[in-house]
């Protein structure tokens, strides 16, 4: 059972991505989503059984690179961590399944997307399961090369190829950082296995070990490693890039991985690594102001995005800053309760945004939309729901992680908590204000889209309307229902899959924090939304007045144009080793200087050399009575004048002069 | 049937050859016929070699000797051991791949070309199994010839004579050394077998020579940059055979000779020239991959990426412990699998359309969505994907490498990136995209043979990255028995 739940995946991908031909679309959507509903059901029995009955589990299957000291191993570890994971992706998958059957149903591909969508399940299970990092590793890879495949599902648009081909690359970035951090792992702790690690980091303790040159302390230096991974993965400010252009994918796809699942890798290895954390105050600051930075500055990015699925990508970002931030207050479960949270209604908004693209025949840009309330009733509930639960709206689901997490940053009572506290709540607001221009823009505004598409348009059909409905559900209620379970004061869910030391715990500081402070995010967002609705509806044109004076106009393209990551990374690294590879590395080294000095050099001297001693042989007869002439007087002064002086002349100094003598003659001979 | 296992793989492919010989020149398929079952023949005989393999022990096995110059002291002396079986069911392997890959692509000289590649897999068996070191010296060497053959008849474009020259020459320069440094062995100890070598102590002052000797023999077939310029150009002029049986076997020969002579023979020197190789290595890695990028041309795409996955091997073996070792005995397996088969999914396409620039290619998933499979394989394959053969031993290197220097590592890392962005960037280039009507106006996809050739490679990187563990069972003794001389 407990293998099944990883392997059903990777049967349906198998099945319906090699044989869909024979399948027809419908038998291997029939296949891949049968294949995912018992996966699901299954991890419902595992939560039941791992989570609430609080049995871990532990299955070793064979080895793997079994090499010496290091030994990975085919393994799989199911803790309270684990299934609430799996629980999370299976049921978001199923779901997006279910939701793609209708949304890519005129899609000559659609077999090879469910085997794409069910593949990268697999590999998302793989990563949750692992009980050693280079299985994590495997997994970690996986649902890349997923994300590469089904960005560039529509392969023809060349825009999907180049993001495609960023978000893989830029993910490889973070993974050479946790590819070094396992590294570090197995050179301080001589294994790979979770088991083994985390029982030794207290060992291990002011460790130092040598890092490019430098002594440094080891559990510092391999946590900051692996969070280089979880920048990447869960694209944290530097590496998020990837993470807007990713949006190029189909719509079920950005809801699956670049919201629920995928992107919260990163956050998961560091909730998995958290007896590690613990240990590196300095990573867990890093890890701190990172998040804040990031839950703030891709705020500030989404509010001027005119993008659909793009202002939510940003929104994602935010919130994984949000996630990140927590951990790095060493409120795991508090970051994992609004991770699993965030899978709910960040699904619901995408593929509530997949409806109206799906509905306006693919228009994305929300300048060209407007007015759909009476067209989409259901799907602007839906977006309406996933956007309160977003904006931590009191009572539903965002609610009780979200306030949680500021609280908490603001008990830590250190510096970069309350950092992470004001930028938390800044973002709070900001979150609201640009969800709120989303619903006004999209639904309320008056229509700017063509007669056309609008009077072609229609609510979701069934399929789509039933994840939409179930992730409703989860929305409102799943924050309220698990709250206790999750992050209730002394809740034994658990166990040991999270560890947090005893001096870094504030969980019942934060009760004890002034009123007005838990307060003060409810607040915040709520004057956002009201703001956002506000100004969209009287202020639109002082706000048009406002962008295009100098500074107003400097602003917005500085946000517009994304506080110029991409620029930095194309124009600074991009470009520069593309123009390194061609006018360097292959014009000047290889087809140039080693050219030179190897074949068409030697090629070159032997040509000329021989050029050069055949006219010797000129066949005049004074010129080699000559050189014979020489040649006897040296020969004759060898023989009689040596003697005297070879105490003078050393015996190299010799053979230097015959061969000077040899070229003058050669010049002599020439030039006659 | 097992007694003289190792002299009946070597003579398998010459009486192929004899039998090709007496069939006239006009029996056209009969001569492939007899040349691939000669190569499928010798391939399993070959497996019983593993099969029969003890691997508890790192002594040499299945040795066969026979006196040559006495008076000399000079005798061929043959055996595997845990590191080189894995050459020659590769060599065999590989073998036969290209007999089945050049079925229809060959058009003129058929009964030579298969005697070219028959010869070229008796030689390559007698170089990874040979335990002396003048009779090694002069079967590495002897393989350039039939590879001269093949690069300069075959070979596509009129550059090839120059290529084919440049090949010759690169590798014959870097050998002289070699020899000079055999008789140098040869004066000091008398003898030129290598298990006796093992127990004569050069002193540190002649071992550095030696070792440079050696290392630029190898250097330049591996090859290292600065020494591998002629690597791209013998490839893009090679036929696909040619291209996968030089990235596949031939590139081993010089890492292999690193391991077997360089490390065992010469100790001092490997651990005092350590950071010459590893600034090499870690140059080539980053330079090649960055030149990758800017290749149109799709063979030197995979040519020079494969310079950068020697570089990988190069810092496996001088990071002077198991794992690094082992990595990088498993990255030459592996690459041997992927670029081979990278080299014959090109040899697909340029049979097809006769041109190997990427600008003509865009977009070919649509019509040759089983080709698009078997490309992407291999080249998600090819940027060291978890669970695929490349995978096992890149990582397995790092951690060694890891373990004794972490600058190189660190740079190494950088290689890791820049694969990703070179594989994807060419699978998109020619898979995605808008297809090109105007170049090209009529595909066809793979066929059954083509599929037939691809399969068991597929089978194999598949294998040796879920479970390598069959692979390195086999080779623990004996590379820890080098460590163990170090």
């Amino acid at each position: 059972m407990y293998l099944s739940i990883i392997f059903l995946p990777l049967m349906g991908s198998i099945l319906s991505g090699l044989f869909g031909r024979f399948l027809t679309p419908k038998g291997a959507a029939f296949i891949t989503i049968l294949g995912m509903s018992l996966a699901c059901l299954i991890s419902v029995a595992l939560f039941f059984e791992v989570g609430l009955s609080g049995s871990p589990c532990y299955i070793k299957l064979s080895p793997w690179l079994d090499c010496e000291m290091f030994d990975a191993c085919w393994g799989f570890y199911f803790d309270s961590l684990t299934v609430s994971m799996c629980f999370t992706v299976t049921l978001i998958s199923t779901l997006v399944h279910l939701y793609s059957t209708s949304y890519m149903s005129h899609d000559p591909h659609q077999p090879r997307f469910m085997a794409y969508l069910s593949l990268f399940t697999f590999f998302m299970l793989m990563l949750i399961t692992a009980d050693n990092f280079i299985q994590l590793f495997l997994g970690w890879e996986g649902v890349g090369l997923c994300s590469y495949l089904l960005i560039n599902f529509w392969f023809t648009r060349l825009q999907a190829n180049k993001a495609a081909i960023k978000a893989m690359v830029i993910n490889r970035v973070g993974d050479v950082g946790l590819a070094l951090g396992v590294f570090s792992i197995f050179v301080v702790f001589k294994t790979c296995d979770y088991s083994v690690v985390f029982s030794l980091v207290p060992h291990v303790v002011g460790i130092t070990y040598n890092f490019l040159g430098f002594e440094v302390d080891a559990i510092s230096a391999i946590g900051l490693l692996l969070f280089v991974g979880a920048v990447g993965k869960s694209a944290q400010i530097g590496l998020h890039t990837w993470l807007p252009d990713a949006m190029e994918g189909p719509t079920p796809v950005s809801a699956l991985i670049h919201a629920a699942t995928m992107v919260t890798a990163g956050v998961y290895l560091i909730i998995r690594c958290s007896p590690l954390y613990e240990y590196s105050g300095i990573a867990l600051t890093v890890i701190t102001v990172f998040g804040a930075l990031t839950a703030f500055i891709a705020g500030t990015i989404g509010l001027v995005q005119n993008d659909l699925k793009k202002v939510i990508a940003y929104s994602t970002c935010s919130q994984l800053g949000y996630m990140v931030f927590a951990c790095g207050l060493s409120n795991y479960s508090v970051s994992m309760f609004h991770l699993i949270n965030h899978a709910y209604f960040k699904a619901l908004l995408f593929l509530s945004a997949g409806s109206v693209i799906h509905a306006l025949n693919d228009e994305q840009d929300m300048r060209r939309m407007g007015g759909l309330l009476q067209v989409l009733p259901y799907t602007y509930v839906m977006i309406l729901i996933g956007s309160l639960a977003l904006m931590g709206f009191p009572f539903l689901t965002g609610f009780y992680s979200k306030d949680v997490i500021l609280e908490i940053a603001y008990a830590k009572y250190s510096l970069h908590g309350t950092f992470a506290h004001w930028l938390g709540v800044l973002s709070a607001g900001i979150t609201a204000f640009y969800s709120f221009r989303l619903i006004y823009l999209t639904f309320i505004s008056n229509p700017n889209g063509f007669k056309n598409a609008i009077q072609n348009a229609h609510d979701a059909p069934l399929p789509m309307a039933i994840p939409l409905f179930i992730l409703c559900i989860g929305s409102l209620f799943v924050g309220y229902l698990t709250k206790d379970l999750f992050i209730g004061l002394g809740t034994p869910f658990w166990n040991n899959a999270i560890f947090i030391a005893p001096e870094n715990l504030v969980m019942i500081d934060a009760e004890f924090i002034p009123t007005y402070i838990k307060w003060l995010p409810v607040i915040v967002s709520l004057f956002g939304a009201v703001s956002s609705m506000l100004v969209f509806h009287f202020l639109k044109n002082f706000l048009f007045e406002v962008c295009i004076k100098p500074f107003g106009r400097s602003v917005y393209i500085f946000l517009n144009r994304r506080w110029l990551f991409d620029r930095l990374q194309n124009d600074l690294i991009g470009s520069v080793i593309l123009k390194l590879g061609y006018n360097t590395t292959y014009k000047l080294v290889d087809k140039g200087v080693i050219e030179v000095f190897g074949p068409k050099g030697l090629s070159f001297l032997t040509i000329t050399f021989s050029k050069q001693i055949s006219s010797l042989q000129s066949g005049l007869v004074h010129q080699y009575a000559f050189i014979m002439f020489i040649g006897v007087t040296l020969f004759m002064t060898k023989l009689l004048v040596w003697p005297l002086f070879a105490t003078l002349i050393d015996i190299n100094l010799y053979f230097i002069i015959m061969a000077a003598l040899m070229f003058t003659n050669y010049f002599v001979i020439k030039l006659s | 049937m097992f007694d003289f296992i190792l002299s009946w793989l070597i003579l398998i492919p010459f009486i192929g050859i004899l039998i090709i010989l007496g069939i006239p020149k006009t029996q056209i398929s009969a001569i492939k016929l007899c040349a691939f079952v000669t190569s499928l023949i010798a391939f399993v005989y070959s497996l019983f070699l593993f099969v029969l393999f003890d691997n508890s022990t790192s002594k040499f096995q299945f040795l066969e000797y026979l006196e040559w110059l006495p008076s000399l002291n000079l005798h061929l002396f043959i055996g595997v051991d845990g590191i080189s079986v894995f050459f020659i069911l590769l060599s065999t392997f590989l073998i036969s791949v290209c007999i089945l890959t050049s079925w229809n692509s060959v058009v003129k000289y058929e009964k030579e070309y298969y005697i070219c590649f028959l010869s070229m897999g008796a030689l390559l068996i007698f170089v990874f199994s040979v335990l002396d070191v003048l009779v090694f010296y002069i079967f590495f060497e002897s393989i350039l010839i039939p590879m001269f053959f093949v690069i300069g008849i075959w070979g596509s474009r009129t550059r090839k004579i120059k290529a084919a020259y440049q090949f010759f020459l690169y590798t014959l320069i870097g050998s002289v050394l070699m020899l000079l440094a055999i008789f140098l062995i040869y004066f000091e100890a008398g003898t030129t077998d290598f298990q006796l070598l093992l127990n004569v102590p050069f002193s540190e002052k002649k071992q550095i020579i030696l070792w440079l000797a050696f290392f630029a023999s190898f250097a330049v077939k591996v090859p290292m940059v600065p020494f591998h310029i002629w690597l791209p150009e013998a490839h893009v002029e090679a036929p696909t055979a040619g291209s996968v049986i030089l990235a596949g076997i031939l590139l081993k020969m010089g890492t292999y000779g690193l391991v077997r002579f360089s490390l065992c023979l010469f100790p001092d020197g490997s651990v005092y020239f350590t950071p010459l190789v590893y600034l090499m290595s870690i140059i080539a890695v980053v330079y090649t991959s960055i030149t990758t990028l800017r290749q149109i041309d799709l063979k030197k795409i995979i040519a020079y990426s494969s310079v950068a996955h020697m570089g990988f091997v190069t810092i496996g073996i001088f990071s002077l412990n198991l794992q690094g070792i082992e990595g990088s005995i498993l990255i030459m397996l592996s690459h041997g699998f992927v670029s081979s088969a990278l080299f014959l999914c090109i040899g697909v396409l340029y049979d097809r359309h006769h041109t190997r620039m990427i600008k003509y290619y865009t977009g070919i998933a649509q019509v040759m969505p089983l080709y698009t499979l078997f490309f992407l394989f291999f080249s998600v394959a090819n940027l060291g994907f978890p669970g695929m053969s490349s995978f096992s031993g890149e990582f397995l290197t790092l951690v060694g490498a890891f373990s004794s220097n972490t600058l190189v590592t660190f740079i190494a890392c950088l290689g890791m990136i820049l694969s990703a962005a070179y594989s994807l960037w060419l699978c998109n280039r020619i898979l995605f995209g808008q297809l090109k009507i105007h170049y090209i106006s009529n595909y066809i996809d793979m066929n059954k043979r083509e599929v037939a050739v691809l399969f068991p490679l597929v089978i194999c990187t598949l294998w040796m990255g879920i479970y390598p563990e069959i692979f390195l069972d086999v080779m623990h003794v004996s590379v820890s028995n080098i460590l163990e001389i170090i």
